[in-house]
């Protein structure tokens, strides 16, 4: 809120009635479900599905020591870091060499930022069609090379797969942002630096990987919440969590006890967790962006 | 003459992309300054951006040619790679009959889809439009207060707050209906920043010489800021259009009637079955159907989809 207008206009209603839209649907359906949450975190429900009763942080200190819910934490962790790793180093690798080339770079550009449009949900039946073991052809071609693939009964495997489709469908945004940071590097470093002998991989190490480091940085932090939290379309067509709770990831664990085992309070739990995970997040890249305007 | 010939020898060894990186490299001298040309170099970079163009379009090239080929085309490992001559059919009976499990047509699902995109990208626009205006060109008494509570909105997405939020839309009856797919996504914080981003930057002669000739807060939003905001209007319309139409969990959750499915549901719905009963070529030609107007977009758009992108994230 650094600056401010000073030719303004003076009503007494016009400002409400204009954000009334905004904030009504602000309250109704996130602030008042978010609420809701919390307030059902530290609350247990009957058996008859009538009394409320306080329990504290109860719901909380059962969901860590639950098993099950300790393994979706892990598999959240090496899903995030394996989409947010693999993800920035295809792409990276890929705008480096966009940059370079300067015939064809805008269509490269085209064919390489489309996958942005598909839904999360689109990308698993696809490679879930792709890595199916009785009709996929990748399937086929890794059992040719003695693979013994099968992602229905293999826990990592499975893993991989959803791995392997989260990351298709984030290469182009992280491409997009790469390419962006690369063209904004100034030409003369790197050309004072080739004229002192200092040669391709030498200057992408020393000038330009440095200079890159708040674009990576914050696609680090934006791949990861899209790891967390947009791929649940993914995950539910790819492989619906399983096999066992094998790619169960928290939010797909928040819509499957919820719906499904209908434990309110465990899932009211879970969603407080996630809410606060997001916002450590928010913040993250909230501060890397106040980091970018003093540039 | 003999050195010469060793060398060549020993390059022979050498793979063929490190032999491509041997070659010369030579200096051009242009108005700028030198530059630096190492063709090898360059030849590696066109193989590397060709194999990463064709393992990202792999995925889509295959959907394409399962879709033009019959059930036990499909079925037969391994598949033909190469495109099948039942095209028009398919793509009729999935847009007429759907598949599977799921009997409505995908023609009925892309106009439901549609409908959610459009209300969704233009609510989110009208709204996060008009409370940006009423921020940026009004001092009131809890403006700070609003502010913030939409900027919270970024910390509460929907994947956080399902259960109470599906309880909500039950109880106002909004359950398989519109209104029920579409409002509850179109609060926007992202979009509110964009739009105050950019009025800051309007000069502030304008909206004193509006007030100057008398013209209202009304008027000097339809006949000066709207108009000035067309090319940011342009690129969050390409950004919240995909958005809305790739939404999965919520119309997961919010319809239960297959003629208000939308098609990325309805595609899922069609999976469900086991392995021998799923109609495979009509999955695949409604998941090329589902890609089809989203990926239009960022072609048609690639300008305004960039833009979007890199200042929704600012």
């Amino acid at each position: 809120m650094a600056i401010e207008k000073r030719a303004r206009f003076a009503s007494q209603w016009l400002p409400y009635a204009l954000l009334a839209p905004q904030i009504l649907v602000t309250i109704v359906f996130f602030f008042l479900p978010a609420g809701q949450a919390v307030y059902q975190s530290v609350h247990i429900q009957d058996a008859f599905g009538g009394n409320l009763q306080f329990v504290g942080l109860d719901n909380f200190s059962d969901l860590f020591r639950d098993p099950l819910y300790l393994a979706s934490f892990r598999v959240t962790a090496i899903f995030s870091l394996a989409v947010a790793g693999l993800g920035l180093a295809i792409s990276l690798v890929l705008a480096v060499f966009a940059d370079r080339v300067i015939r064809g770079a805008g269509l490269y550009k085209t064919l390489l930022i489309w996958p942005y449009a598909v839904a999360p949900a689109i990308a698993g039946v696809v490679w879930m069609f792709m890595f199916n073991p009785t009709l996929g052809i990748v399937a086929y071609w890794l059992r040719q090379r003695g693979v013994d693939w099968n992602y229905l009964l293999n826990d990592g495997q499975a893993l991989l797969l959803v791995i392997f489709a989260a990351v298709w469908k984030q290469v182009s945004y992280n491409f997009l942002f790469f390419l962006a940071g690369l063209q904004s590097i100034p030409k003369s470093l790197i050309e004072a630096a080739a004229i002192d002998g200092a040669g391709p991989v030498r200057r992408f190490a020393t000038i330009v990987f440095p200079l890159l480091s708040p674009t990576t940085f914050f696609l680090l932090v934006v791949n990861i919440v899209y790891a967390f939290f947009d791929t649940f379309g993914i995950i539910d067509a790819a492989t619906s969590g399983g096999p066992g709770q094998a790619t169960e990831i928290l939010v797909y664990k928040v819509f499957k006890d919820g719906f499904k085992a209908l434990d309110l309070g465990g899932s009211a739990a879970q969603s407080v967790i996630l809410m606060i995970i997001v916002i450590t997040l928010t913040v993250l890249q909230f501060r890397y962006v106040e980091r970018k305007v003093q540039y | 003459m003999s050195s010469g010939s060793n060398r060549s020898r020993s390059l022979g060894r050498l793979p063929l992309l490190a032999r491509m990186l041997l070659l010369p490299r030579t200096w051009t001298r242009t108005r700028e300054g030198m530059i630096e040309n190492r063709p090898g170099l360059t030849i590696l970079s066109h193989v590397v951006l060709m194999l990463g163009v064709a393992i990202i379009a792999f995925p889509v090239y295959l959907t394409f040619i399962a879709s033009t080929h019959t059930v036990q085309e499909v079925l037969a490992a391994p598949m033909s790679l190469a495109p099948g001559g039942h095209l028009v059919e398919n793509y009729l009976a999935a847009l007429q009959h759907g598949a599977g499990e799921s009997t409505a047509g995908v023609g009925r699902m892309m106009v439901n889809s549609l409908v959610s995109a459009l209300v969704i990208a233009v609510g989110k626009i009208a709204i996060s439009l008009l409370s940006a205006f009423a921020i940026v060109y009004f001092r009131f008494p809890l403006r700070g207060f609003f502010f913030w509570m939409i900027f919270l909105t970024l910390m509460l997405p929907v994947e956080v707050r399902i259960l109470p939020t599906y309880k909500v839309v039950s109880d106002l009856g909004m359950l398989d209906t519109y209104a029920g797919l579409t409002v509850p996504l179109i609060a926007s914080a992202k979009a509110t920043f964009l739009f105050r981003q950019f009025f800051l930057t309007i000069p502030e002669e304008l909206a004193e010489a509006a007030r100057i000739d008398g013209a209202g807060p009304l008027r000097f939003l339809r006949d000066v800021v709207i108009p000035l905001s067309r090319t940011n209007i342009a690129a969050l319309f390409v950004i919240l259009f995909i958005y809305g139409w790739n939404q999965y969990l919520w119309p997961l959750l919010v319809t239960t009637q297959e003629d208000m499915y939308t098609t990325v549901i309805g595609i899922k719905r069609m999976t469900l079955g086991g392995d021998a009963a799923v109609e495979w070529h009509l999955v695949m030609a409604t998941a090329v159907l589902a890609m089809l107007p989203p990926a239009l977009v960022v072609i048609l758009m690639q300008k305004w989809f960039v833009k979007g992108l890199v200042e929704t994230e600012k």
